[in-house]
């Protein structure tokens, strides 16, 4: 893969994480680091184990393989191989790739002299995948709370998951993911198009840039966030939407048992009006 | 807004948002029992803390001890006993002495006997527990499929109250509402619907007229299903009344990938479905005919008899009294089972 003319001169070694510099080179374009090492070990190992879970399971049904958590009278133990131990392994092998893959983001911004907002925002969505199968699990008690990996029995769990509390629209943490991530879609096709509609002008038309950004939304709805502020704001959309999923798969279990609309309660309650 | 006031609005709020979440909140530790394959996340999940006044309230009380046979009917020595007249004297009596502390134990036997003269046909409580005890003898006896050898006593239900607590009457419609238009029985918080905005009687049509509940097609390109969202709803609805009724969650008796599919359900889904059945036939059968017996003052706003829905016997829990065998003192009120022939389908069935 070809090199940009100014690429090269970004391309030293040194300003590793954890000093050294163990596997601090390029293969074609990509960083390699010790933490892409360990990302390609953890992805590998995880993915063969998949693949012995679903050799030992029933069918080679893309859709249908599934590997499931242990029974909960396991508790928070380690649970043979065959009954839960391999989506333990599995869910080991899956941090440590995801946590890899963070921290090799977090070198190159390093190593770039850059700010860490990348590896930053991807803390949230690893944050999300533990809040399901480590956080709720350890509070509930035992690791079955996690979800089975496959593709149709994660979402029969995440189904029944939803119909334990009888109406998950009801969550109240749910109601705030779900408007961040609408929000967040609204903002991105709202900013998307109008990079697009300025910066791709027809053949033979002059490039427009932040000046007529900011006045058609200024000439619309008064106010333009402006260049930087969209980028904040995406971020901040984005990773609340992340954030607050974590939190509605949180609070269902260890801190509400019953079903999502009956927490209402509090403000049917409310003594002005009860 | 100064930035002084700024940093007390922040404050306040955040203290109002604190007390929210401790107040609004249950803590762990929990319990969850898996109820299915592992990872399929058929659980139900309770607070023992949170359960603990419900444990207390759900105890079968002691029964009268246990007499000298007294060699007599009760028919013989009791005048006008129509329904246990078959039972020893004795019996009959300490049968007598936990129905009060059943049904009326601050009132006493003169909230159904005259004292005067106990055989009279007054008050009109008299007659309503004797069709009650009908009730229970036909329960007992013809719909072991929800019951099982359990049974039920008064106390299934009364909780040594003279109405039980969750009984429920036909709710006033109310169409006319100025501005806020007509809400078509729904969008309001239902008590019924699990404080949801789903329709707020879903008795009615259930557990009294026998609508079907079913509102999923049983094919999957459409084939005549004419079922509505509001339909659905309704349904919804009296499914959230079984959830808080018995204190458990949908997936006790679906696996929710799939609703309607049998084979895919646990066996507490026959129950229910013969749950529904009984309910309708009590409401129907025994309650709603004795409308005309009670006082105005015992009626509903729209003049119609207490009824009975899951909650009345099951108060919050999946087995009334956590399972308590009530009729194992008394087989008196196991009445005889039907007779069941070969095209004798049960009623209802669908």
């Amino acid at each position: 893969m070809a090199m940009l003319s100014f690429e090269r001169k970004y391309r030293v070694r040194g300003g590793t994480l954890i000093g050294g510099d163990l596997f601090d080179f390029w293969v074609g374009p990509f960083y390699v680091g010790f933490f892409g090492v360990t990302t390609v070990f953890f992805t590998f190992l995880g993915t063969a184990l998949i693949i012995w879970g679903a050799a030992l399971g029933p069918t080679w049904n893309i859709w249908q393989i599934n590997i499931a958590p242990p029974d909960l009278s396991y508790g928070l133990a380690l649970a043979p191989l065959k009954e839960g131990g391999l989506w333990q392994l599995i869910t080991v092998c899956a941090l440590g790739a995801f946590c890899s893959w963070a921290l090799r983001q977090a070198e190159i911004a390093r190593k770039l002299g850059m700010g860490y907002h990348i590896p930053v925002a991807f803390s949230f969505a690893i944050f999300a995948y533990v809040a399901l199968v480590v956080i709720r699990p350890v509070l509930m008690g035992a690791w079955g709370h996690g979800f089975p990996y496959g593709i149709m029995s994660h979402l029969d769990w995440v189904s029944n998951v939803g119909y334990q509390y009888l109406h998950f629209h009801y969550n109240p943490a749910h109601c705030i993911a779900i408007t961040f991530f609408f929000t967040n879609a609204l903002a991105l096709a709202m900013h998307g198009s109008l990079i697009i509609s300025a910066a791709n002008p027809k053949e033979g038309e002059v490039v427009k840039g932040a000046e007529h950004e900011n006045t058609i939304f200024r000439d619309t709805i008064g106010y333009s966030i402006g260049t930087l502020g969209i980028h904040r704001l995406g971020l901040f959309l984005a990773v609340s939407a992340a954030f607050w999923s974590a939190v509605c798969i949180i609070i269902s279990g260890p801190f509400w048992t019953r079903g999502w609309p009956e927490w209402w309660s509090w403000w049917l309650d409310l003594p002005i009006w009860r | 807004m100064s930035k002084f006031g700024m940093r007390m609005l922040a404050g306040v709020s955040a203290a109002l948002a604190l007390l929210l979440v401790i107040y609004a909140f249950e803590w762990p530790p929990v319990d969850s029992v898996q109820r299915g394959y592992r990872g399929l996340a058929m659980e139900e999940n309770s607070n023992p803390r949170v359960d603990r006044a419900k444990v207390r309230a759900n105890v079968l009380p002691e029964v009268a001890p246990p007499t000298d046979k007294a060699g007599q009917k009760a028919s013989q020595v009791y005048t006008n006993v129509k329904v246990l007249g078959d039972m020893d004297a004795n019996e009959f009596l300490r049968l007598m002495t936990d129905m009060t502390t059943w049904v009326s134990p601050e009132q006493g036997c003169a909230y159904c006997h005259d004292e005067n003269d106990l055989a009279a046909e007054r008050p009109y409580t008299k007659i309503v527990s004797r069709r009650m005890l009908e009730m229970v003898r036909y329960i007992n006896g013809s719909w072991k499929t929800h019951v099982a050898e359990t049974g039920v006593t008064c106390w299934a239900c009364h909780r040594g109250q003279p109405v039980p607590a969750s009984v429920w009457y036909a709710d006033s419609p109310k169409t006319a509402q100025g501005a806020a238009g007509n809400r078509a029985g729904q969008n309001v918080a239902s008590a019924a619907g699990g404080i949801t905005a789903l329709p707020v009687d879903p008795f009615t049509p259930f557990i009294k007229d026998g609508a079907d509940l079913r509102v999923i097609s049983a094919t999957a390109l459409p084939a005549g299903n004419r079922a509505s969202i509001k339909q659905t709803e309704w349904t919804y609805s009296l499914m959230m009344h079984f959830s808080k009724g018995l204190g458990v969650n949908c997936t006790y008796c679906h696996n929710s990938r799939s609703f309607f599919a049998w084979d895919q359900s646990t066996p507490q889904r026959t129950t229910a479905w013969y749950g529904i059945r009984m309910t309708r036939d009590i409401n129907t059968q025994f309650l709603e005919p004795l409308t005309p017996q009670f006082p105005a003052s015992r009626l509903g706003p729209l003049g119609d008899v207490a009824k009975v829905n899951c909650a009345t016997c099951h108060e919050g829990v999946y087995k009334p009294l956590y399972g308590a065998n009530m009729v194992k003192e008394y087989p008196i009120l196991v009445g005889p089972a039907p007779a069941r022939t070969a095209s004798a389908a049960p009623a209802g069935a669908k």
